[in-house]
This record gives C-alpha cells, structure tokens and sequence, in this order.
C-alpha cells in the first residue's frame, strides 16, 4: 500500500498505526483538527486520500465524502455502519468494509456481564467493600439473574450470542426482529413493545438504522417497568436518551447498564448518582484481543483492495 | 327414648416445636419461620448466654444457626444435651464444628443448592468485572474521566479463556456450565474426578490445575485441607495475566501472600467476594485498580432467602416427624 492516503478518523489501536505505517500508507489524522477545521483538513489533502479507516464516533458522512473525490474505499473500525452515508458510497462506487464477527463474544459477553453487574449491583459492592464502612453481619439484597426473561432486540450474531450465554443461566429467551427467525426456544414478539412486555431483562443488540433509531421510547420503557432493566450495547440513538433518564430517576425502570450514548463522551449526568446503572464508555469491544483482530481485518480489506483482490467483509 | 351420647372433642393442640436461636433474627426470617415453630430467642433475654442455656436450653433439640459467623463447637453442645439438629441456612459450615457434632450424635444440614444459582451468577460478573475493567470504568464515567481523557485502556477478552475451577461441587458446576456457553475450556481440581463431566479436564492438584489456566474460580468449602490452598507457588503458575475469583471463604487464600503477588505483578488481578477476616479488607487491595472487591453478598437475593428459608423450614420438621433430613452435612 506504498504512498496511499489514508485518513484515520480517531486515535487508532498502536498496533493498526505501525502496520499502516510499515506498508507504506500516508496518514491523515483527522482527530488532531479541530471539529470546525475538519472538512478543510479533508479538502486540503484530497488529492491524496484513497481510503478512510473510520469508527463508531465517525466514519464517512456524506459531506466529507464530497470532500473526498479520490475516496475508494472506507474501512470501517467497528461493526456498525450508521456513521457511514451507504447510498452515497454505493452512487459513487466507493467500497465499505466492516468488522463483523472478530468482536461478536466481546460484546456478547459485555452484554452479560453489565446485566449481572447491574442486577447484583457489583460496582456498589466494591465501592463499600473499598470503603471501610462494611459492617460484620451485615449483607444488602439484590435480585437474581438466573432465570429471568431476557427479550432482545435483533437477533443478529450479536444478539444470537447473547441468547447462547443467558440459556446457561436457565432464562427464557425472546427477542424482537423484522421477522421471525427459525429458533424454536426463542420465543417471537412482533413489537418491541411486546417484548419488552414480557421480559424482564431488554437488550438492544441490533443495527442503527432510520427504523430502530429510538426503538426504546417511553412506551417500550413503560412496558419493561419498575423491576425491569434495560441493557445497551447497540448504539446510544436507540434509546430515547431523555426518557431513560427520567424513569431512571423517578423509579420507573428498574435499572440499566449502558455501554453507548446519545452523545458520547457525554453521559447525562442524572445517572451518576444512581446505583442501579452501571455506565461504561463505548467498550464492548475494547479488548486487546478483539481490537487487534479488528485491525488485522481493516488492514486485510485495506489490502485486499489496493491490490484488485476479493474484500474481505464488504458491506457495499 | 333416645340416648344422647355427648362427646366433646377437645381439639388438640399441636405445640409448635421449639427451635433455639442465638444470633439475632430478621424480620423477614422470622416472619416466615415463626408459624412453624417456637422461636426460642437468645438475645431476648437479659441472661447472658450461659445462663440463658442453662436455664431455657436442657430440653432444646434444634438450633437455627444462620449467619456463618462465630463457632458452634464442644463447649455449646455441652449446654445442650438434648440436641440433635443444627439447622444452617448457609452453605458453608465450616463454623460448625462437624466433628463435636458427630461424637455427640448431632445433625447438621446446610442450604444445600439453594445458594448455587447466586453464586454461580455473581461468580461469573465478579470475572466478567474484572477481566473487562468494568467497575473501574463505570467509576472512570461517572468522574467526567470519559469528557476530559478519552477512551479507557483496554481490558482482557473473557469468552475463550481457560478456565480452572477449584471445587467442581453444585457452584463449581454451575459456573463451568455458564463458562462454557461463553466458550471458555473447563478444567478443575477436585479431590476425586467427576464421570458426570467427560468434557472437563481433572488435574490431580492445585498446582498443575494453575499452569493451565488463565483463571481460577475457588468453589469449594474451607476445610482444614483446602486452607491457604491458593499460595504464591500456585499463583507463580497461574501467571502475571492470570486472575483469582473468590466466592467461597475467604481463608481458602493465602490473603497477604495474595496482596503481594497482585502489587508484585505476579499474577494479574483478582474477584473477592470473601476475605479472612471480615469485614476487613486488606488496606492494600483497596486501593488496586485491578481487583473488584464485594462485600459477602454473592449469594443473597430474595429468591435465595426464600429458597434456603423453606429448605430449612423442610430440615426441621423432618427432623421433628423422625423422617430423613433433606440437606444433612456429611463428613
């Protein structure tokens, strides 16, 4: 890949920066601009970038597309391509890659462990236990996760190995999707409000789209109620952000375990007081393992391209 | 003429069983045992307990231990010559002393499962919490960190890793059952192997369990064999990326040698629900970023209260009726 282009939209894994790097790529960082300054950086360097590697922050909106007239082919860094304008990539015939499967157990197990972290209340437990406010005898009472109901929302890779791993704990597994799926132990709900109707655990385990975005609404909130908790490790704009906030604080959810925001970095700072939430920051797939793997991934799409070969995991 | 017979039936009223208590009862407890049987209640009384024993105690049969704190040992059983049950609503009862019980012809029976699915569950979030740095990084949230630093380091993946449970009892089997679905191989050490589970690997001892594994989950009871059996040689095998789970008791390790292998690096972090001295943490600990530490509630939950409650509820009146016990400890 001597002497291509490459615009990198956010601080990259060490290890995807040396091997870009040692293959000849020129980087263009664009974290470094400021936000303002960002489309003239891109306009500034056209002429020399082919490739994007982007990510669940900022992938290729159509403006920077525009910027962009040498642009062949965008590598995502993330599994999710709601930050990547698809119609505007296939009308000009640039190619999307992505990093499906490599990151499907992370976030499976993340999934499951904010949920049991939430229920048992795990991160209470270590600040008293750190306190030095523990008294002999004295236990607090949280609820149980074995056996509960766990509906999710799609049933993709990601939500099928949620299902895997909460059937080892005996709960009953239902989910939401377009349509219904040939998984005679899961049981189909045709609305998310359905769903969220009989479960006592939501999890939202599908793709961003115009149809999902605010798939979690009051209603679907109301419906999980009081002992109800809902886990996100999709994407912040499936959940309207406001609502959650509000039954949070006034009771009306039971708990949440959140891994992604409607405006990261930022976290509505009502939750923080909270100690049925459990709030981490956009890192389902923040292992060395699976990042590295991620990186091998882009740099193979990368690659597979330059040189007139079969992408590997194209989505356009 | 007719002749009237005229019976009276005296209903007979059944006298609760009586059952001793000596720590303090909770509402909740009490609420729920008290329609079965006679709550003798220890601290109630203005007698200190030897007094009280001798005065109140000749005839008691069965003791209600429930939290497993103190020791119920020789000297107790001494004061209680009618006794023939201690009744444990926990799952350890390495307080009681199993052996004065046996000489003196007493039984004893525990939670039997009751306890499993809790511990199990709070087993696998305590590795899942650590391995994924999830505590520390709720915490880096909720300070602004995320605003001001940007992303979090990097943690460890969980699914895959080699899993070594020391114990593979009804908790150990649960978690094995759990880790499996996250696609992690089980190994175990248990004092003999299991038939039951073909595709577990036996290791004969601790150590060689260690070696081969990235993390070691210790479900087995305290006993006088298994004190201290995490020691620096076992957590030298385990390894510097390698992490302890502890859900058991707290002396099943060896607390300052585990203190110093975590600063030291020896081995890579840890999950304690349990300590030996509780509700002492070691000050150290407190203060790593690599261990989640919790306060002894990996197993209470309602459901679990409410399961271990009827279980006992279930020993004593099988007891008081001469019928087998459901949970009896064995030797």
């Amino acid at each position: 890949m001597d002497k291509i282009g490459v615009l990198v939209t956010h601080k990259p894994l060490p290890y995807l920066e040396q091997e870009l790097t040692r293959r000849g790529c020129r980087l263009f960082r664009l974290w470094e601009s400021p936000e303002s300054r960002r489309l003239e950086f891109c306009r500034e360097n056209s002429s020399e970038i082919r490739a994007i590697v982007g990510n669940s922050n900022f992938g290729a909106d159509a403006a920077t597309i525009d910027a962009l007239p040498k642009l062949e082919i965008v590598a995502s860094f993330s599994v999710g391509l709601d930050k990547v304008d698809l119609p505007k990539c296939k009308e000009r015939g640039i190619r999307v890659t992505n990093t499906p499967d490599v990151l499907t157990d992370d976030v499976a197990d993340l999934a499951i462990g904010l949920t049991i972290s939430v229920m048992r209340r795990i991160p209470s437990a270590d600040k008293y236990a750190r306190s030095g406010a523990w008294k002999k005898g004295e236990y607090t009472l949280t609820t149980r996760f074995s056996g509960k109901r766990v509906g999710i929302l799609g049933l993709g890779r990601i939500g099928l190995a949620i299902a895997k791993r909460a059937e080892a704990f005996d709960c009953p597994i239902s989910y939401y999707s377009r349509s219904e799926k040939p998984h005679p132990n899961y049981t189909y709900y045709s609305t998310p409000v359905d769903l969220a109707s009989n479960c006592d655990i939501l999890v939202v385990a599908c793709a961003l789209t115009e149809e999902t975005r605010h798939i979690v609404n009051r209603a679907v909130i109301d419906a999980l109620g009081p002992k109800g908790v809902l886990i996100n490790i999709g994407r912040g704009p499936h959940v309207d952000e406001p609502e959650l906030v509000a039954a949070l604080v006034e009771g009306r959810l039971g708990g949440a375990g959140l891994d992604v925001f409607e405006n990261e970095p930022h976290v509505p700072e009502e939750l923080f007081a909270l100690d049925n939430v459990v709030l981490v920051p956009h890192v389902a797939s923040a292992t060395i393992e699976t990042r590295t793997a991620m990186a091998d991934l882009v740099l193979g799409n990368l690659e597979a391209h330059f040189l007139k070969k079969p992408l590997l995991t194209a989505v356009v | 003429m007719a002749t009237t017979t005229c019976t009276t039936n005296t209903p007979k009223i059944e006298k609760k069983p009586k059952v001793l208590v000596l720590q303090r009862i909770n509402a909740y407890f009490e609420g729920v045992l008290s329609p079965h049987f006679d709550l003798l209640k220890a601290d109630e009384s203005s007698l200190p307990i030897p007094a009280f024993l001798s005065t109140h105690c000749r005839h008691i049969r069965a003791l209600l231990v429930m939290a497993p704190i103190g020791t119920f040992g020789s000297s107790l059983l001494d004061q209680l010559p009618s006794l023939g049950l201690i009744a444990c609503t926990s799952a350890g009862v390495n307080h009681i002393d199993i052996d004065a019980c046996r000489k003196r012809s007493v039984a004893v029976t525990n939670a039997g499962e009751m306890f499993t699915p809790d511990a199990a569950d709070y087993t696998v979030g305590l590795l899942v919490d650590v391995l994924r740095r999830v505590v520390m990084a709720d915490r880096y949230v909720r300070n602004g960190s995320w605003m001001l630093k940007g992303d979090y380091p990097l943690g460890s993946k969980v699914s895959g890793k080699r899993v070594g449970i020391v114990g593979l009892g009804s908790i150990g089997s649960h978690v094995a059952k759990r880790l499996t679905a996250f696609g992690c191989p089980i190994s175990y050490f248990s004092r003999a192997p299991k038939p039951n589970y073909p595709s577990y690997t036996y290791f004969p001892n601790v150590l060689d369990l260690a070696r081969e594994s990235d993390v070691l989950i210790l479900s087995c009871a305290l006993t006088d064999e298994t004190r201290n059996i995490i020691n620096r040689d076992v957590m030298i095998a385990l390894g510097k990326d390698g992490v302890v789970i502890n859900v058991g008791r707290g002396a099943l390790i060896d607390e300052p040698e585990l203190v110093r292998c975590l600063k030291e690096g020896v081995i890579g972090g840890a999950g304690l629900d349990v300590f030996v001295n509780e509700p002492e943490v070691p000050e150290e600990l407190t203060h790593m970023e690599n261990v989640v530490l919790s306060d002894h509630r990996a197993v209470t939950t309602p459901e679990s209260f409410k399961n271990v409650l009827e279980l006992a509820i279930a020993n004593l009146d099988a007891f008081f009726s001469g019928k087998l016990l459901l949970s009896p400890v064995s030797c």
